[in-house]
């Protein structure tokens, strides 16, 4: 586990996807900080990482983590040296943990650079540094859990190209979601509607992923008929769930609160599950390529 | 020890392999000879564990592969047929690499590099980027990465891929090396590798085994007769009459070349040697012999004779209702080749049996670095050579 740790490591310095990560990262931050921090006075770090919508250090890793992620699993399948991590002795969680935490800690190098701003800023005058760092940290977690996606995405193809756009079309998605969700009706009846339309995409989903058709249709039938029964009983539940529910994944949103110097305990265990998720997706991703 | 039983992978709704079984005894070198597109490469990547069996069972060195894959996977190196090699980083780097994920360190992980690197003749070049290396030292860095923890068993999917004629010569010693103190399984499509290397012989077609016997048991199973070839000065009629007054000659086919050529084809029973009777009746004749060439079955026929296609029905393809897949399999249908049955009757002269094991000859110049048509002589073109070359 070690071993892959190091060459992926190793392979994220040298394949620049790593220099550029940090790089790109550090001069975006800088800006923001200069701009929000320097010029504009406010005495919080935390604004600049999440304060604004768009104009953010957050919306960087929209950019640069698709690809720092990109490479992992798909380039492995692309050269086909996959073939020699599914015969090493060794269990497949492990080897994407390993990469999985190769890929964080080429995010942590900029952000342990980043815990020098708020000292910097302190020079000029009072600074929370309580909220600062704790900011910095759910924007470190953000980017862990960002990064378990992108790997997870990376999972499912074998072209970098597509795995970077791809992560990059989720990252935006999910960037823009706090302005997506109050677009969906939100009466009970719209959102059941949209509930059984993901139920049929379940039954889609499984019966690609699968080629089981008769597992796929009665795993489909079966979740709308629990849909319907709770619509029967309690319409209520549905009562603008879609909306919540999209609010509720988006990632990025989540870290609003700590620009105000909250330090919000759901988002944090938002992104660690995430990440753990994304993970396990990509152990499940991998160990399906060798059923193939 | 690897056993095998009733391997069956399908993709999608294509059967690669249909109810493979077989086991390869410890200390063997076992060769996978069959065309591409057989299963050959399908079924070691289930032994190796980088492919899951659709149904089946597999165990290598005691351990099942889906009960205890770390333990299998631990006991087997293995190359694939694309080596699997990190273009970043030096060979040397690489080695270390996979030692390490292989549970080495310290010490023992740089004894095993370089061991590894000193048998497969690697020197130098072990220091240069992987991705400046051409494909034969591609090929041995893969080759340095399945022996390098010293694996009780090592598989090679066709090793000798890309390497140029010395080369392939210095990776079979080291196979055959390889082969004293573990178990090797190599795939291959050319023959002469296969005969030359391997104990034992698996021809797998169609995703089952057409054979699966030492290397001496096969050509003696299926050796239908001698053929001796023969281009002579004289019209057909003579030279028939000639050709059946031989004995021990079988069957003669003549066909007039043109300008009073003509060419013979006499068959003898194996263990016959024709060729000098043959000679001194037709200088006796006073007609001349222009060339002569003489033709013994080769693994080359027999791989030939068990691989060509058969009729099947597309029904039979997804037919898994059948596990009884024999251990050591069945003659395969007669040649069409031969008018008499084939079958073979091995306990009959075991003596002499053992005479056409060794595919070089005698009387056959002794060129290792050729890959094909061992034990064959050039001149006939009967049948296309499929293989090597």
């Amino acid at each position: 586990m070690k071993a892959i740790y190091k060459r992926e490591l190793r392979s994220h310095l040298t394949g620049m996807t790593g220099a550029i990560t940090a790089a790109f990262l550090l001069l975006m931050t800088g800006i923001y900080v200069a701009v929000y921090n320097l010029r504009g006075g406010y005495p919080t770090f935390a604004v600049a990482l999440a304060g604004n919508f768009i104009l953010s250090a957050n919306f960087v890793y929209v950019l640069v983590i698709p690809v720092l992620t990109m490479r992992s699993v798909a380039e492995e399948r692309h050269a086909k040296t996959d073939q020699l991590l599914y015969a090493l002795p060794l269990p497949l969680w492990k080897i994407v943990v390993a990469k999985y935490l190769a890929a964080v800690t080429v995010l942590a190098v900029p952000c342990a650079v980043m815990a020098f701003y708020p000292l910097l800023l302190g020079k000029f005058g009072t600074v929370n540094y309580a909220s600062d760092y704790g900011a910095l940290l759910a924007f470190f977690l953000l980017g862990a859990a960002l990064c378990a996606v992108g790997i997870f995405v990376s999972s499912l193809t074998e072209s970098q190209v597509i795995a970077a756009v791809v992560t990059l079309g989720i990252f935006l998605l999910l960037y823009f979601m706090p302005l997506f969700a109050p677009m969906i009706p939100d009466s009970a009846a719209a959102s059941f509607v949209i509930c059984l339309l993901l139920a049929v995409l379940l039954a889609v989903i499984m019966r690609i992923m699968t080629k089981n058709t008769a597992a796929a249709v009665s795993v489909g039938v079966l979740v709308a008929a629990a849909e319907a029964l709770v619509y029967a009983a309690k319409p209520d539940l549905y009562g603008n769930a879609v909306p919540k529910a999209l609010s509720g994944i988006a990632l990025f949103d989540r870290l609003t609160p700590f620009s105000s110097g909250l330090f919000d305990l759901t988002a944090v265990v938002f992104y660690l599950t995430c990440a753990v998720l994304f993970v396990w997706l990509t152990v499940q991703s991998m160990e399906k390529r060798r059923w193939m | 020890m690897i056993e095998v039983k009733n391997l069956v992978k399908r993709y999608g709704d294509f059967t690669a392999v249909r109810g493979v079984s077989f086991s390869v005894r410890d200390g063997v070198i076992c060769g996978f000879l069959g065309p591409n597109g057989a299963g050959k490469s399908t079924t070691m990547n289930i032994i190796a564990g980088t492919l899951a069996a659709t149904e089946g069972e597999v165990v290598v060195n005691g351990y099942d592969v889906y009960e205890d894959p770390i333990g299998a996977k631990s006991s087997i190196g293995y190359l694939p047929e694309q080596p699997p090699l990190y273009p970043d980083m030096t060979a040397g780097e690489y080695l270390a690499f996979v030692g390490e994920a292989r549970g080495l360190s310290g010490d023992k992980l740089w004894e095993a590099v370089d061991r590894a690197v000193e048998r497969t003749g690697l020197g130098e070049y072990a220091d240069r980027m992987i991705r400046n290396l051409s494909k034969g030292y591609r090929q041995r860095v893969g080759i340095a990465q399945a022996i390098l923890t010293d694996p009780e068993i090592v598989i090679l999917d066709e090793p000798t891929v890309g390497l140029d004629p010395r080369q392939i010569i210095e990776i079979r010693s080291l196979i055959r090396e390889l082969g004293r103190d573990h178990t090797v399984i190599l795939s291959s499509h050319i023959l002469g590798e296969i005969a030359e290397v391997c104990d034992e012989v698996i021809i797998i077609a169609h995703g089952e085994i057409a054979a699966a016997d030492t290397l001496e048991n096969l050509v003696n199973r299926y050796e239908g007769k001698n053929i001796v070839d023969l281009t002579v000065r004289g019209d057909a009629e003579t030279v028939r009459r000639i050709a059946d007054s031989v004995p021990g000659v079988t069957d003669a086919e003549i066909e007039a070349k043109s300008a009073g050529i003509v060419r013979a084809r006499l068959s003898a029973d194996r263990g016959t040697d024709v060729r000098e009777t043959v000679f001194f009746r037709f200088a006796d004749a006073r007609i001349p012999i222009l060339s002569m060439s003489y033709e013994e079955t080769t693994l080359e026929k027999v791989f030939l004779e068990l691989t060509k296609d058969r009729p099947e029905s597309p029904a039979d393809t997804v037919d898994t209702a059948d596990p009884a897949v024999p251990e050591i399999p069945q003659t395969p249908e007669p040649a069409e080749t031969s008018a008499e049955p084939e079958e073979p009757s091995e306990s009959a002269e075991p003596a002499e049996e053992t005479e056409p094991a060794e595919p070089a000859k005698p009387d056959k110049p002794e060129k290792p670095a050729k890959p094909a048509k061992p034990g064959k002589k050039q001149s006939d073109d009967d049948y296309t050579p499929l293989f090597g070359g």
